[in-house]
């Protein structure tokens, strides 16, 4: 297909040029929002003086605390995002009656539900659980860092990159009008000429390079880095999951990888892979894109079954009941979860065995999930359960997640799908299990490991505020779509015939309000804990009577996380410990080995970034010249062969020190 | 709280510090790494599969491919690999200069190498055989020029890593990344066996 010339292309600025600023007035000012509180923000730095800093402790840190808390920082970031995309759907839907257009364009009102998915999806729930394996992981293994820490420092910020083409495309051109996995020929050349589909897709092939990269560190590091004696049946269960987690994560990231690189042929080269003409098969397309999506729900949820089950643990005071069938449990979910893809399109029109096939493995799944409820289950049976926040964002799961996992199971049957597809039932059930699931456990994480991230609890008032506008404002939200889902509304309609379907709208937008309030809420009880830190203070290190090893360290950490390393003789290390009244060694300190910090993952993933931007807009000088400076400054990095140093034992003796303190003012903490 | 002190089973501390020996992880993690590439792969190889037959009344493998041509290419190729495994014999026996002799005669194969393909290439965008003419054609333009770009990459990386062991030494970094090179080197001639069966071979008796 040719590519179309009516957009004016020049030298210097390719397609670039002042049509590209949106001609809307709801952009504009959402661009002086963000202009306004971009700007307070780098004056605050400024007067703060900041920047060196940042620069020094953060963004060119390789330690895995500091990039896993810039992860959740990106993935909150961008929530409020996706957030504000949700509402705005919301208001739009209830609007649109009675004759009227709504207050969005058909134009405006596809990118807003497009950059809603694929934000949610990529630059939330990915950096979120990423984030918080990268923190957690080394620490429950018992190791002082990642096993490649300048990878992960560039993974992150090859994520940044995307996530920043993606927001940039909000005020320069436009983002995708396809739906977050953006299926050809709609996506193609002649039906997407302009930008949106090329932010689309540089935005996602740069976070994905972060996020497989990230992928097989994470990996590594589980099968290398772990403590003496903890064998792989001994690796706290988050471990577990993040390893199985990443697993997926290298085994499908490729696969959209290259699919995403196929896309880009057609747009930019005219090559006829998903083309209507010249051989080309669209419906190839929808089948690649789900081989990497499908698993990739799992690569999202597996690490909060993770969360909830070290949760569930700890605050029931037991060993997780069936740690062995969590383990094999997971690692079925994982096989099963590449076996499944097809059920996104059974109406494609596959035949019934093949619809059989992917029907009943879809069905399969359930078992091993059900199998996990069980064993939750079991570990509260006659516990004496201690209600805090984490634990009630656990019980919220269980009932939410049930309800979306049956209706899921509906969704399997084929002769129901052909009847639920592509109906609001659907973004009904994947919210159900993506909020439910994925979120819900996020929460419950933020207020678990709050504490060992920062030293001081979240408060508990906001906390519970939080909680329960989110609870009843989800089921608020989705439960009107699971009613207008069954009487045959579809998705991402803009305008409606039907009055009579405008109240379950008018539900649904109340319950995003709710919604919305706990949000709010949430950031409150982070503003509320950090000026009431001291009075929230813990200072043993494990506030929550925990059972792993994270625990057994102070909070924060210090960069090498322990100053010996743990042994593991069983399951549950740090409880062990505790029950054997084993303390922490306080001689001798020798230096510790540690990777230095580099600026070189803030440069590349710059570079990548300027590349993809000039991409999108064809600035091919631009494109050439950031692409050989990408490389040239990699291979540059590889001539820089010192790249560690040593903590000197004086150091560590001082910081063991001050530890050593704050446990003697808390004589009932234990394994002091 | 049950405060009973049993036994311990043993020490819970490592006193002693407890070395990762540098490096441990790069050849499994070069290994997962390649892993994913190979899915890569196969993503293009699939698509090949179901592309591979769409002439869209164009050219066809019989048409097009010079199958002489296409073995020098791969005996260029898997001398490569041959040679290369010399370098790494060479490294083994602490040989610097015989490391460093052998990689530059695996850089020239690789060149060859490239040099016959983009002749290839060339030839057939000349016929009016380019990647747009059919999706078999962009099929076999993506999975073969996927691969010829991953020669690209490896010969920048051996000539970056020559210049690093002429100033460097077989030191333990760079006999890991001598190590990453050769599996990486060997997996591209992997793949290319993949590509001269399924793709010319098997294309001349479709």
């Amino acid at each position: 297909m040719a590519i179309p010339t009516e957009i004016p292309t020049t030298f210097l600025l390719g397609r670039l040029d002042w049509n590209a600023v949106p001609q809307d007035p709801i952009v504009w000012a959402a661009g002086v929002v963000v202009a306004i509180g971009g700007a307070a923000v780098l004056w605050m730095l400024h007067k703060h003086r900041l920047w060196g800093w940042l620069w020094r402790e953060w963004f060119t840190s390789v330690d895995h605390k500091k990039i896993g808390i810039m992860y959740i920082v990106l993935a909150l970031v961008m929530f409020v995002r996706g957030f504000a995309d949700a509402l705005m759907m919301r208001l739009q839907q209830v609007l649109a009656f009675n004759g009227s257009e709504g207050y969005l364009n058909a134009h405006h009102y596809d990118q807003v539900f497009t950059a809603h998915g694929v934000i949610m999806i990529f630059f939330v729930a990915m950096p979120f659980v990423t984030g918080l394996m990268n923190y957690l992981v080394p620490l429950q293994i018992g190791a002082r860092d990642v096993s490649f820490p300048f990878l992960n420092n560039l993974s992150f910020w090859m994520t940044v990159g995307g996530a920043a083409l993606t927001m940039m495309s909000l005020f320069v051109g436009e983002f995708a009008q396809t739906g977050w996995l953006a299926f050809p020929p709609l996506s193609g050349i002649g039906y997407s000429p302009y930008v949106g589909v090329d932010y689309y897709i540089w935005g996602l092939q740069i976070a994905g390079v972060g996020t497989t990269l990230s992928g097989i560190n994470l990996l590594v590091t589980i099968v290398k880095m772990r403590a003496p004696g903890m064998t792989m049946m001994r690796m706290p269960i988050f471990t577990w999951t993040a390893l199985c987690t990443n697993v997926l994560i290298v085994a499908t990231f490729p696969v959209l990888t290259a699919t995403l690189v196929l896309l880009t042929l057609d747009r930019y080269v005219g090559t006829n892979f998903f083309t209507n003409d010249l051989g080309g098969n669209a419906m190839m397309y929808v089948n690649l894109i789900w081989i990497w999506g499908h698993p990739e729900v799992y690569i999202l949820i597996l690490p909060l079954f993770g969360v909830y089950s070290e949760v569930v643990a700890t605050f029931t005071g037991k060993r997780l009941f069936g740690y062995a069938s969590m383990v094999y449990a997971t690692v079925c979910i994982t096989i099963l979860s590449y076996l499944v893809w097809l059920h996104h399109f059974f109406t494609m029109g596959s035949g019934a065995s093949v619809n059989s096939f992917f029907g009943i493995t879809t069905m399969i799944i359930s078992v091993p999930t059900g199998a996990k409820i069980f064993n939750w289950l079991f570990t509260m049976y006659r516990s004496r359960i201690r209600f805090e926040l984490p634990m009630m964002w656990t019980i919220a799961f269980m009932l939410t997640f049930v309800i979306g996992g049956m209706t899921g199971v509906l969704l399997a049957v084929p002769p129901a799908d052909f009847v639920l597809h592509n109906s609001l039932f659907l973004v009904a059930h994947f919210h159900n299990v993506i909020i439910g699931g994925v979120l819900f456990g996020l929460f419950a994480a933020i207020n678990y490991w709050w504490p060992k991230a920062f030293g001081f609890r979240l408060d508990v008032f906001w906390g519970k505020v939080s909680f329960w506008f989110w609870v009843v404002g989800f089921w608020t939200a989705f439960a009107p779509l699971y009613i207008l889902g069954l009487m045959g509304v579809t998705r991402r309609m803009r305008v409606f015939d039907d009055p009579g379907l405008q109240i379950w709208f008018g539900i649904a937008a109340f319950g995003a309000v709710l919604i919305a309030i706990g949000i709010g809420a949430m950031f409150v009880q982070f503003g509320v804990s950090i000026r009431r830190r001291d009075r929230l203070r813990d200072e043993t290190g494990d506030p929550w009577d925990g059972r792993t090893l994270e625990w057994a360290t102070s909070s924060p950490p210090p960069d090498y996380n322990f100053a010996f390393t743990p042994v593991s003789h069983g399951l549950d290390t740090w409880w062990d410990m505790k029950r054997h009244g084993q303390t922490r060694p306080k001689a001798p300190y020798r230096p510790i080995h540690m990777p230095r910090n580099t600026g070189s993952g803030v440069v590349i993933a710059g570079l990548a970034t300027v590349c993809g931007f000039a991409l999108v807009w064809y600035i091919w000088w631009l494109a050439v010249l950031s692409f050989a400076g990408l490389v040239i400054g990699a291979v540059l990095h590889t001539f820089d062969y010192a790249r560690d140093y040593h903590i000197p034992a004086e150091d560590i003796r001082a910081t063991e020190a001050v530890r050593d303190r704050q446990l003697a003012a808390h004589p009932l903490a234990r394994g002091a | 709280m049950s405060t009973v002190h049993q036994q311990a089973p043993g020490d819970y501390w490592d006193v002693e510090p407890h070395h990762h020996h540098e490096g441990a992880s790069t050849s499994i993690g070069f290994w997962v790494y390649l892993m994913s590439d190979c899915l890569m792969f196969a993503v293009l190889f699939a698509v090949f599969g179901v592309l591979g037959g769409s002439y869209a009344a164009g050219p066809g493998p019989q048409d097009l491919f010079d199958l002489k041509l296409v073995a020098l290419n791969t005996a260029f190729l898997l001398l490569s690999s041959i040679t290369y495994g010399f370098a790494m014999l060479a490294m083994v026996r602490g040989n610097v200069r015989g490391t460093l002799g052998w990689m530059a005669v695996t850089l020239v194969f690789g060149l060859l190498f490239l040099s016959i393909e983009i002749y290839e290439f060339q030839h057939l965008i000349h016929l009016g055989a380019g990647p747009q003419r059919s999706a078999f054609l962009s099929a076999f333009f993506a999975l073969v020029g996927t691969h010829g770009l991953h020669v690209v990459f490896g010969c920048l990386w051996m000539v970056t890593l020559m210049i690093q062991v002429r100033q460097r030494g077989l030191t333990g970094a760079n006999r890991r990344r001598l190590g990453c090179l050769s599996m990486f080197w060997h997996f591209l001639d992997v793949i290319w066996i993949g590509v001269f069966t399924f793709v010319y071979l098997m294309g001349m008796v479709r």
